[in-house]
């Protein structure tokens, strides 16, 4: 049996030594060269003595990234994606957290890791892969793999200021690649074209396929997502037929007639999620791809990706909400209420995963490990974890599962997951500012930041630049002469949506 | 142009809009930030901004997205 998400590429390279694996606008690597590379790799950091611990890969988006990823895992470690877009402040919470021994940069970033406020040693992907392979020493550490072991650890937004870092293990990894790859029906002759950054556990979705069935997966350049003409035309230059997007990434080109210059003509295969679809904007889709195959996926990282899937087979009127379906195979939904009974006909409840697709928790964070992986409250007789999303839903009419809300104050904004609560931790540590409250716009999909205090707008964005990721610095900033509170002195979020309202009219 | 200008500062308060000539070569903005800018525009100006304007080179400053205004209103 399978233990190793590597065997794929170990079979792979025997049946497919010269085929494009991993590429991007100017640069491919086969399979032989990414496993002649990644093993050369595993073998410098093998030669070090490091096992069992996480290694940083801080290098841009790259196919020697991915070929990095493999490198770490032949040496019975596991990977911490970091990117160079990741400021400063935060980085150092996560080295913080991992204490990992090694940093594997590429020439754009060497120089910045050597900057680190950390003992790990920063090497050159470019000079590792020099290293000879030693066959023997990776054999033995291939013989001990127990699929258990964790293989990466990627980390998301944390609302108290703290990013937590996922852990995922070759099995639940293996379950997600093996169900997915069966429900969307991918192939030898899928060719991927990539759109999310890999330092999220969403490009699992391209990466490992690719290994199993000896696909091809172009990274496209994050540029060309704000030109829809040329995000066409590089789709049908490359022949791409597979994409797994965040719903804004398609958006962007149906929102703007983009279909009347040009059709991204070889897509066959289109999966998205992470977002709500705006019918008007999926049905153009539909319209100018009759043929196509759509998907909707559903999941969050604890659960290794995504763990639930609708394959869309009927018209949605523009009111309608295209549901989240139904669990891969080997995983089972929970709806579960308040006091944890299983929510009855259509009642609302809070989404649960029970299965092989659970990862193995926050990476040295015990206190939030406990509060969302937790024993599933319907089975009082052995040990039986499941994670809690905080995600509501209810089952429709037709028997599937469709998202309601959040219990808390995380929202999504461009395919990406951010914990108000983050944004708030950071801004109230600004020197100058009294207290901030942020609220999500949804109509128009902007942060909208409220704060109290001394320093200027422009001020306070310049700073939070450096302490947050882009995706998460407001959109809107105001500041305020009080904060409004509610009774019991919390800030008051309905009375600041009012105020944002009224300031859009 | 005030009107434009305005649009802009409100998304990123922190950058000099009247002296910045890189809005896309230097990083500035990103595909959200497009995407609201020519949503905005199509508010407070009335034109549809479609796909074969949104080029790199119309959005690297507030004088060319100006321009790309103008040029789209003419048509029109």
């Amino acid at each position: 049996m399978q233990n190793n998400v590597l065997d794929y590429l170990d079979n792979i390279v025997k049946i497919k030594p010269n085929k494009v694996a991993f590429a991007n606008e100017s640069f491919s690597m086969t399979f032989s060269g990414v496993y002649k590379e990644s093993r050369s790799l595993a073998s410098y950091i093998a030669g070090k003595g490091i096992y069992k611990k996480p290694v940083v890969i801080f290098m841009n988006k790259h196919p020697r990234e991915i070929t990095a990823f493999f490198g770490v895992i032949y040496s019975g470690c596991y990977y911490v994606p970091i990117d160079e877009e990741m400021p400063a402040s935060r980085i150092d919470l996560i080295l913080d957290n991992v204490k990992s021994p090694l940093i594997i940069c590429d020439e754009d970033t060497i120089e910045k890791a050597e900057a680190f406020n950390t003992d790990a040693e920063a090497v050159l992907y470019t000079d590792v892969i020099k290293t000879d392979i030693d066959e023997d020493k990776l054999a033995l550490i291939a013989s001990k793999v127990i699929d258990t072991d964790p293989i990466y650890i990627v980390f998301t937004s944390g609302s108290t200021g703290v990013p937590k870092g996922v852990c995922a293990c070759h099995r639940s990894v293996l379950d997600y690649i093996e169900q997915l790859s069966e429900t969307l029906e991918f192939n030898e002759d899928t060719v991927f074209g990539n759109q999310t950054p890999l330092y999220f556990d969403a490009c699992l979705k391209e990466v490992y396929p690719t290994l199993k069935f000896g696909a091809t997966t172009y990274l496209i350049p994050k540029s060309l997502f704000m030109f829809p003409v040329k995000l066409v035309e590089f789709i049908n230059e490359h022949n791409i037929n597979t994409i797994c997007w965040v719903v804004s990434a398609l958006t962007m080109i149906s929102a703007f007639g983009t279909f009347k210059t040009v059709v991204p003509k070889t897509l066959t295969n289109i999966a998205f999620g992470s977002e709500v679809f705006p019918i008007k904007q999926f049905n153009m889709w539909r319209q100018v791809l009759p043929n196509a195959r759509f998907t909707n996926l559903y999941g969050p990282t604890e659960g290794t990706g995504m763990c639930c899937y609708y394959k869309v087979n009927r018209e949605f009127e523009l009111d309608d909400v295209i549901p989240i379906g139904r669990p891969f195979k080997n995983t089972e939904i929970l709806l579960l209420t308040e006091d944890g009974k299983l929510a009855q006909d259509g009642q609302p409840g809070e989404i649960c995963i029970r299965g092989t697709g659970v990862t193995l928790g926050y990476y040295n964070n015990e206190a939030k490990t406990k509060e969302s992986f937790v024993q599933n409250p319907l089975n009082t007789f052995y040990p039986e974890t499941i994670y809690k999303t905080g995600d509501i839903g209810k089952l429709n009419n037709y028997g599937e599962l469709e998202f309601v809300s959040r219990k808390d104050y995380q929202i999504k904004h461009m395919g990406h997951r951010i914990e108000l609560g983050e944004i708030e931790a950071n801004v109230n540590a600004l020197e100058g500012v009294k207290i901030s409250g942020c609220i999500y716009d949804k109509e128009k999909g902007k942060i909208v930041l409220y704060y109290v205090g001394d320093i200027d707008k422009a001020e306070l964005i310049t700073i939070l630049k450096d302490k947050l990721p882009r995706y998460m610095v407001p959109n809107v900033t105001n500041r305020l002469e009080s904060m409004p509170f509610t009774a019991n002195g919390k800030i008051n979020r309905v009375e600041l949506t009012k105020m944002n309202q009224a300031n859009n009219k | 142009m005030e009107e434009l200008l305005s649009i802009l500062e409100e998304l990123h308060p922190e950058v000099d809009f009247e002296t910045e000539t890189g809005l896309v070569t230097n990083g500035i903005i990103d595909s959200f930030d497009i995407v609201t800018i020519i949503s905005e525009i199509g508010d407070r100006f009335d034109v549809v901004v479609s796909a074969e304007y949104i080029t790199p080179e119309n959005f690297d400053s507030a004088e060319t997205i100006y321009d790309m205004i103008q040029r789209i209103e003419e048509e029109e």
